[in-house]
Formats: C-alpha cells, structure tokens, sequence
C-alpha cells in the first residue's frame, strides 16, 4: 500500500509580486513555498502512514532546484521523492503536464489499495486542473475538494465540499483525491527527519525516462506540445486615483454622495 | 465520419454545460448562456446548452430565455446528482457525436472537477476560470485598450482569427493571461461564476427553444465513485454575488473582530447590503468562508463596495475592482486599497462607521 503526493514548488504570491516588463513574473526575484493545497495532501498521506504503515512517496515536477521542498517533505515523514524534471518539460501546460506526472506515477507504479493525493490547485496558475487529469490519464475514480478523507479496507470515504454544502463520496482504492488545505494541520519537519531527509531515495525522473511510457505523447507535452498556449499577458492598468474626503464631517460628506447620486 | 480532435472544421457550433443541482438550474447557467450567445453570433452559429439529470426536460426551455437556441437534454436516474464519471462519460459521447467549436463550463466546484477530466478525454485544452471571452479580434482590442497596460495599436493582430481567446488572472491577479486553444477542439473554459453578465429574460425565445435528446450508454458499472449523501450548509449561505451592495471587513477589525462585523451588518442594513471579508478574515475564523471577496473567494459587482479595515492585496482587489462605486475605510493613509477606491476615509473604522451609520440615517430622514 502506496501514498503518491503530487506537490508543486511555486512563487510566494502572498508576499510581493515583481513583474518583468514584457509581463511575466520576475520568478528569481520571489521567494518559493510548497503550494499550501500541496501541504495538506501531504499531510493527509502522512495520516494514512501513521495509521496504516504505507509507504509515503512525494513527487513534483520542477526544475532541479525543487529537491530542496522535496527534501524538506521527506523530513516532514515521507519515504522517498521522485523529481521529474526536464528542459523538454518546461512550459508544460496542464493537458501536458498531467501527462507527464501520470506517465511517473506509472513508472512508480499504481495498485490496488493505493492512494494518490495532490492538492486541489496550486497558488501561482490556481487552475484544479492537474489532479483530475492525472486521474483520466490512469484511469482512476476522482474525488476533489476532500475536506475530510477516512481510508478502511481499501475504501476511500470522502466529504467533498461544494458552495453550499458537501457530498460524501466513496470510492474503491487506487483513487485520486484533490485536498484543500481545511482539511488539516500539516505536521512540521521532526528534528529526526531533517537529520535523515538526504539519506532517503530521490529518484530523477527525466524525459528519457518516461518518453516511451503509452501514457505520454511526445509531441503534446512541454512549451510548443501543449495544447492551450498564451496569447497574450498583461498587467491590469491601475484605476485612477478616487477621491480622500477630508476635514471633521467626512460621514456627513459619503451620505451626501450617496443621496445625491441616489444610492439612499 | 471518425472523430478526429485536430480536424477543427469538423466542429461547430457553441455549446454551455448547464448545472443542475437538486434539479434546478445554477445562476452561473443563464450568464453563461447570455455570454455564449455573442460568441455564438460573433461566429455565426447556434448556440445549444446541454443539460444532464433525471426529469430535467421541464426545465430546459428557460435557457432559450436567455439566448439558446437548442438545449441537449440527456435524461437517466444514473445522472440525478453529478458524478464526475457518469457526468464525464456521457458528456464526451455527445460531444464525439456532435462536435461542438466551443464548450464552456461554469467554474462551480463540479465545473472544475468535470471540466478537466472531460478535456482530458476529449485530447484537448482547458483554460480555468476564464473572466472574458472573445472571438472577434477587434472586440478583444478594444478590451485590451480598457483592462490593459499594452498599447494595442504598436502591436500587429490577425483581424481573421477565429479562435476564442479566453482571458483570466493567474498569479492571484497580478497578471492576467490570455490563453488560446488553437490546435485542437472543441476550445474549452471554465467560467468564473458571477462575472459574466445575465441579459434580460426573453419568454417568447424560451417557448421557441428546441429540445434534442442524444442517445447515449450509461450503465451503473460506469460509475467509480458512489454519492452517499448531499448535505446543505445549516445555515443560509449569503448570495454575495447577487448583492446591490456588499460591505466588507478587513483585519482592520482585528481588535475586536465581533464589534467589527457587526458594525459591518448595520452599515450593511442601512444600505440594503450584505457582508463580505478579506481572506484574512475568514482564515482567522472570524466570519464563515462563503463571506470571501477575491481571488480565491467571490467576483462581485455591486453598485457599492464598502472596504473597512481591508488593505486592499491584489487577491482581493481581483474580487471586487468592478464594483460600481468603491468606498475605503482605513487607518493607513497609504493602503493600496485607496488606489482602486473612489472615495477614501482615512480613519478608525470603529469610529468612522458608527457616524457614517448616523449620517446616512440623517440624509434618508431629510429626503
């Protein structure tokens, strides 16, 4: 029995935004966070492990720098980490890059009593795509927006959140859950896990390695594969400024815009 | 004829996945129809909405109301309530049989969870949470000369292009992206409910509405996941979206964060509003999350936006920067929040709000 979590480094958007001039985010100059979604899938796996013994493997794609978040998710508890990662991956949109993900998940391998969870979307395209697309690529029953999860004899129960609500959903194992960070607390790393988190297996997964996997299709994946592309990207332009009321009555001063354009 | 996703002349046509929940049509449905129904214009083809459920035949026509000329209805107890793969199945058959140019779907928590596993299946993209939608080149100029810093006449455009160019906010807002689909079909997006705009009602076209009924297989080995229960939220969810006017509290009401939201209910009251929050504080657990203006929260556009205590972070700007008059109330006398507002009170909330209350009591009682 297999936890797989699928994590994604991204741009700490919380903090400052720096903007390149041609539009595009000036990502060198931002500090990277695990995707806060990510964490509670993480957590959730680490739950299943404390309940369950199964192994915890953690898997991103990124660029090599991403060991790091992996390492850091290791210490947290996790196993082991697969990198995927590749210049012919770069620029992957989600039709390409859940090709890609899947086709790993294959090489690490997917059976029954496994579970795959990944976070509902990440902080810097916030798109929910990748998780359900994952799950067509292997064929897996999807349950997303899992706000609390409870696996017994292979059976996954989970309370789905919509706008007005919940579902509950059951779903046999292997399955994929898409987790929002309700979901739980994530743990922080054990002064044990820091002190063993190079010790444990990162495997690199690159484009040779999974370039003849069936689930892959060369020609659709990485910047020119990708089936959507950017058209354009811009800033928003900033409003004019309004106007500061000023001076000891400035409530007297809104009421009487407001009657005057008759808004009261 | 074999279906063949990059053979974009086989498909025509622009279709809107219409939600149901519990039988009735989501909100999100009749923007979505009056949206698609220009770019349906624009392309010069019909617009059909598809619906799936158990009994839902009765309300199809009401989509023609607003702008279809066709609604698929797809009828099984198998499809009362949303599964991603009975959902999912269904949707893709109909879509390989009639081959639609442009399927849009409400970005609801089942949107987004339908949305990608059907493009996935279908071998095409997917843009999420689209905010605008074009297909007419020109169009799309004269949105860029209003919702962008690019000098649009410096740059060379293809007046012939087709493609439906849909534009959305990545990166909380601070950017937003126009994404094209031009390799493949049918061009997908997912919508951000409450931003397009609903046209008026029309009876005479939504008695003129056709009902088609595709065939199609579902059988109940088809369905991975089981729903074993629906509940609603206990309480009354607020409708946001639909407010006139939404008054909104910020972690300027740190504090006392009680008193704040209170004050926030009675200016609300008094305007005929409802009460909205920044992130921070419905992540505080001071008010319930389905308060949330912003990015991750809800679009809306009301006739008047009252921030208190809120700075004004671009994630909640994103939410609430088409709202017909803006007001700001803020300690900080360089808050970003009085960048995007028209009028601006610097000033403790917890003093300005009770006055601002009396006043507009004042002002009625004169009228």
């Amino acid at each position: 029995m297999k936890a797989i979590v699928c994590v994604k480094q991204v741009p700490d958007t919380s903090g400052k935004v720096a903007v390149n001039e041609n539009g595009t985010l000036d990502r060198a100059s931002m500090a990277t966070i695990t995707n806060p979604d990510d964490l509670a899938a993480v957590e959730a796996a680490l739950r299943l492990k404390d309940q369950t013994g199964c192994e915890v493997i953690v898997v991103t794609m990124g660029p090599p720098p991403a060991e790091g978040m992996l390492r850091e998710l290791i210490a947290r508890g996790a196993d082991r980490a697969v990198l995927v990662s590749g210049r012919e991956f770069g620029g992957s949109d989600t039709f390409a890059t859940s090709q890609i993900l899947a086709a790993a998940i294959n090489k690490i391998g997917v059976e029954k009593g496994d579970v795959v969870f990944c976070g509902r979307q990440a902080i810097d395209g916030d798109t929910a795509q990748v998780g359900p697309q994952i799950a067509e690529k292997l064929h897996l029953p999807q349950i997303t927006y899992v706000a609390d999860v409870k696996v017994e004899d292979g059976v996954v129960t989970a309370k789905r959140m919509l706008e007005d609500g919940f579902m509950m959903i059951q779903a046999e194992t292997p399955c994929l859950l898409t987790c929002v960070k309700e979901l739980n607390e994530p743990r922080y790393m054990s002064v044990g896990g820091i002190f063993e988190c190079y010790s444990k297996p990162m495997d690199v997964f690159d484009y040779n390695a999974l370039k003849d996997d069936p689930l892959i299709e060369v020609d659709t994946i990485g910047l020119k594969g990708s089936p959507t592309n950017v058209f354009k990207s811009f800033t928003p332009p900033q409003k004019g400024a309004g106007t500061m009321l000023e001076g000891d009555d400035v409530a007297a001063q809104m009421a009487g815009i407001l009657a005057a354009k008759h808004l009261i | 004829m074999a279906y063949d996703c990059t053979d974009t002349a086989a498909f025509k046509g622009v279709w809107v996945f219409c939600e149901q929940r519990e039988g009735k049509l989501m909100p999100t449905d009749f923007e979505l129809i009056s949206e698609a129904r220009k770019l349906a214009d624009e392309l010069g083809c019909e617009l059909s909405g598809l619906l799936l459920g158990e009994n839902v035949e009765g309300i199809a026509k009401e989509l023609g109301g607003y702008g279809a000329d066709k609604v698929l209805v797809c009828d099984s107890p198998l499809l009362k309530d949303y599964t991603t793969d009975a959902y999912t199945k269904v949707i893709c058959d109909v879509i390989h049989e009639y081959k639609p140019e442009v399927f849009l779907i409400g970005a609801t928590n089942i949107g987004r969870d339908l949305g990608p596993r059907c493009a996935a299946r279908l071998h095409t993209g997917l843009t999420a949470d689209a905010t605008h939608l074009d297909i007419d080149t020109a169009k799309y100029m004269d949105f860029l000369r209003t919702s962008s810093t690019i000098d649009v006449d410096s740059q060379k455009f293809n007046m012939e292009d087709r493609n439906l160019k849909m534009t959305r906010p990545a990166f909380g807002g601070h950017l937003m992206a126009t994404i094209i689909c031009p390799r493949f079909r049918p061009q997908m997006s997912t919508v951000r409910p409450g931003v397009m705009k609903k046209s008026a009602f029309d009876a005479a076209k939504a008695e003129a509405c056709q009902i088609v009924k595709p065939a199609f297989e579902l059988t109940e080995a088809d369905c991975k996941t089981k729903v074993l229960s629906i509940e609603k939220a206990a309480k009354k969810m607020v409708d946001l979206i639909g407010a006139d006017v939404v008054v909104s509290v910020g972690r300027g009401i740190s504090k006392d964060p009680q008193a704040g939201i209170k004050l926030a209910e009675e200016l609300a009251a008094e305007l005929g509003g409802v009460v909205g929050a920044s992130r921070a504080v419905v992540d505080s657990g001071w008010i319930s999350s389905d308060h949330q203006v912003g990015q991750t929260g809800k679009t809306v556009h009301p006739k008047i936006y009252v921030a208190l205590g809120i700075s004004g972070a671009i994630q909640h700007v994103a939410g609430m920067q088409d709202s017909e008059m803006i007001i700001a109330v803020n300690k900080n006398d360089m808050a970003p929040i009085f960048g995007v507002a028209d009028y601006g009170i610097c000033g403790d909330l917890f003093k300005v709000v009770p006055q601002l209350i009396a006043s507009i009591k004042a002002a009625k009682a004169a009228e």
